[in-house]
């Protein structure tokens, strides 16, 4: 094993991290304020992709204009998660775990089969941006500059949600939701609307990640209930709802899936499953959260 | 036993909302004694045997799924609505029943009375394992872990080739020898589907007694004490993770039983059947019928299977239908069709009796 062949493992693993961060910061964020598993990210993020494929078709049907169809799908899952949590999700709260649980998946079966009667069953796919094409030379590897795009862009959105939370009254006023949401609603504060704004928030993220995944990997049905599980791991390994936590939790997963591959080939599925089992039995609030 | 046992009769008269249930339970016993008198379970069961002579094929091979279904989405209601553990992984017990029963029989060739039990003593094994972490877990994290135990089933599955077959899956599981059902009178033109049919309606039928009897059992009402206050039960002495570990052993061994039958039945397993996904389908089915009630779950087994027949008939989006179904259940019903029909039958009867 040369160094710059693990150096090119380390860099997938990076990528991969990076990448879930993007989808599981957004889980994360709901979870930590209100509490609830969200199955319906992994939709929120399909719904990215093929909102993202669909605004390239209609503004640049030849190519091109990526950047601003990535935006514009965010902002529109940004608003179906919005109205997700008015329309619905509001009367849940105060309701057993199982019906917030179920309520979500029943958004995944309905929002899975509205995408195949919208956009069908084909694949679909994204050319690269014209200006992130190419590729460099890094220790002897070839590095995509997309992939350096999305190693970059995970520490990125992670700082710019720590200054949104730590720095801002917004955020002052999601982490007092966070730790006491009867005495801030007795406070006067309006808790529903900070409610909405996180998963607006989280569902922007959410459609974010999916749309910037088109240049990499197709637009399938099915990529919901895939990345799901995968951000639940990246989640608990991190600690559910600790925002640094999920960024280490994406750096912990992308690395034992990259080189569980190389030493025990075939079980990397296991081993990434294993390790969330382990993390849940030994520190359920994860390796960098605190217990609830 | 004893004094745990009058422990759990004591919590059980105090809790308010058990004892409301137990004076509303009385008056309409009272009132209908002529239909608690009728023994609709049998009746049902009669009615099922019937299936393979007087209805179609695909109305045998609906009624092998419903039966199936019914003692999975029974099995998961113990843990549910008696223990109140909301599992979400309860499909890798069902995935191991379903790989032992078929890798004893396709490979070892192993008759179907040794491998049926093994299927069931298997997934039984794996939850007492699975369910010891399980257990010290509370809520969401106790689903979270219950959910990476299935997916660790479901990688296995997925990619140990040479046992389970990796994405080829098991086919051709071959049907157990049931030539002996010959001797009895009017078995003789039976299919084979339809003489496991018959089989699995008896097996289901024995596991579901079996099952009923535990939940009516002191050691149920321990359960049903947990699952109401925890706390309180801890309180008076009872090991309340022992408890909740033997419903976690109990729940997958029967999961396992219904997964060895659902193998032969679908002549093959398949690591599809162990993805998680599955396991949010028994979820619904389970609270479609209404966990508040033993029969529940086979009522949602029934409607659902029943449902996806005729829906499929009409349009390729089930999921569709089935999301759409939840969100009634979920904000109109939450007691599930028998807690509605319940609730309607009672609100009838005042009706009648103002």
């Amino acid at each position: 094993m040369s160094p710059s062949f693990l150096f090119s493992q380390f860099m997938g693993g990076l990528t991969t991290a990076m990448f879930l961060f993007l989808i599981a910061s957004g889980l994360s964020l709901v979870f930590g304020v209100m509490r609830v598993i969200n199955f319906a990210h992994g939709s929120f993020y399909m719904f990215g992709a093929y909102l993202a494929w669909q605004a390239v078709q209609w503004l640049h049907p030849t190519g091109g204009g990526f950047w601003l169809a990535a935006l514009l799908a965010a902002l529109a899952v940004g608003l179906l998660g919005a109205l997700t949590e008015r329309l619905f999700f509001r009367s849940l709260y105060g309701r057993e775990e199982l019906y917030q649980l179920l309520f979500t998946y029943a958004l995944v079966l309905i929002l899975g089969d509205a995408a195949k009667f919208l956009w069908g069953t084909d694949q679909l796919s994204i050319s690269t941006p014209p200006a992130l094409a190419g590729s460099v030379q890094v220790l002897g590897t070839t590095q995509p500059l997309y992939t350096l795009f999305i190693i970059a862009i995970g520490p990125a959105i992670a700082f710019g949600l720590w200054l949104l939370l730590n720095r801002t009254g917004a955020g002052r006023m999601v982490r007092a939701a966070q730790m006491d949401r009867e005495m801030l609603d007795a406070l006067g504060a309006n808790v529903g609307t900070i409610y909405t704004g996180m998963f607006a928030l989280s569902a922007f993220l959410a459609g974010l990640s999916g749309a910037l995944v088109t240049p990499i990997q197709s637009i399938v049905p099915g990529m919901d209930v895939l990345i799901i599980v995968q951000a639940f791991i990246v989640v608990v390994i991190g600690g559910m709802g600790s925002l640094w936590g999920t960024f280490w939790g994406s750096v912990i997963y992308g690395q034992v899936l990259s080189f569980g591959i190389l030493i025990f080939p075939g079980f990397s599925l296991f081993s990434v499953f294993a390790l969330m089992a382990v993390i849940l039995i030994v520190r359920p609030w994860g390796l960098f959260g605190r217990p609830l | 036993m004893g004094p745990i046992r009058a422990a759990a009769v004591t919590v059980a008269a105090t809790a308010p909302e058990l004892r409301r249930r137990t004076t509303a339970a009385a008056t309409v016993r009272r009132r209908r004694a002529v239909s608690d008198r009728i023994p609709w379970v049998a009746i049902v069961f009669l009615v099922m045997a019937t299936v393979p002579w007087l209805g179609t094929r695909y109305d045998t091979f609906l009624a092998s799924q419903i039966v199936i279904d019914a003692l999975f989405a029974v099995s998961l209601n113990l843990l549910l609505g008696t223990t109140g553990l909301v599992s979400f992984g309860h499909i890798a017990y069902f995935g191991i029943g379903a790989y032992v029963c078929g890798i004893l029989m396709k490979t070892y060739g192993v008759p179907f009375s040794v491998a049926f039990p093994a299927a069931g003593l298997g997934a039984a094994l794996f939850a007492l394992i699975s369910g010891y972490f399980c257990v010290r877990l509370i809520k969401l994290y106790f689903a979270m872990l219950t959910l990476a135990f299935s997916q660790i089933v479901w990688a296995i599955a997925y990619k140990w080739n040479a046992v389970t077959g990796g994405d080829q899956g098991l086919p051709e599981i071959p049907y157990p020898n049931l030539d002996w059902m010959s001797a009895i009178p009017g078995f003789g033109d039976l299919s084979i589907g339809a003489r496991f049919y018959l089989l699995t309606l008896a097996l289901v039928a024995v596991a579901l007694a079996i099952v009923h009897r535990i939940v009516r059992s002191p050691f149920g009402r321990v359960l049903t004490t947990i699952r109401d206050n925890p706390e309180r039960a801890a309180f008076l002495g009872i090991n309340v993770r022992l408890y909740q570990l033997a419903a976690f052993v109990i729940a997958g061994g029967f999961a396992g039983l219904a997964g060895a039958l659902y193998g032969i039945f679908s002549r093959g397993v398949f690591a599809d059947y162990v993805f998680w996904s599955k396991s949010a389908e028994i979820l619904i089915m389970t609270i479609l019928g209404g966990i508040g009630y033993f029969w529940g779950p086979p009522v949602g087994a029934a409607v659902l299977v029943w449902l996806n027949q005729v829906i499929t008939d009409y349009t390729q989006y089930w999921s569709f239908v089935l999301g759409a179904v939840l969100l009634v259940l979920l904000f109109g019903f939450p007691g599930g069709i028998v807690g509605g029909l319940d609730l309607l039958w009672r609100r009838l009867k005042r009706l009648l009796n103002a």
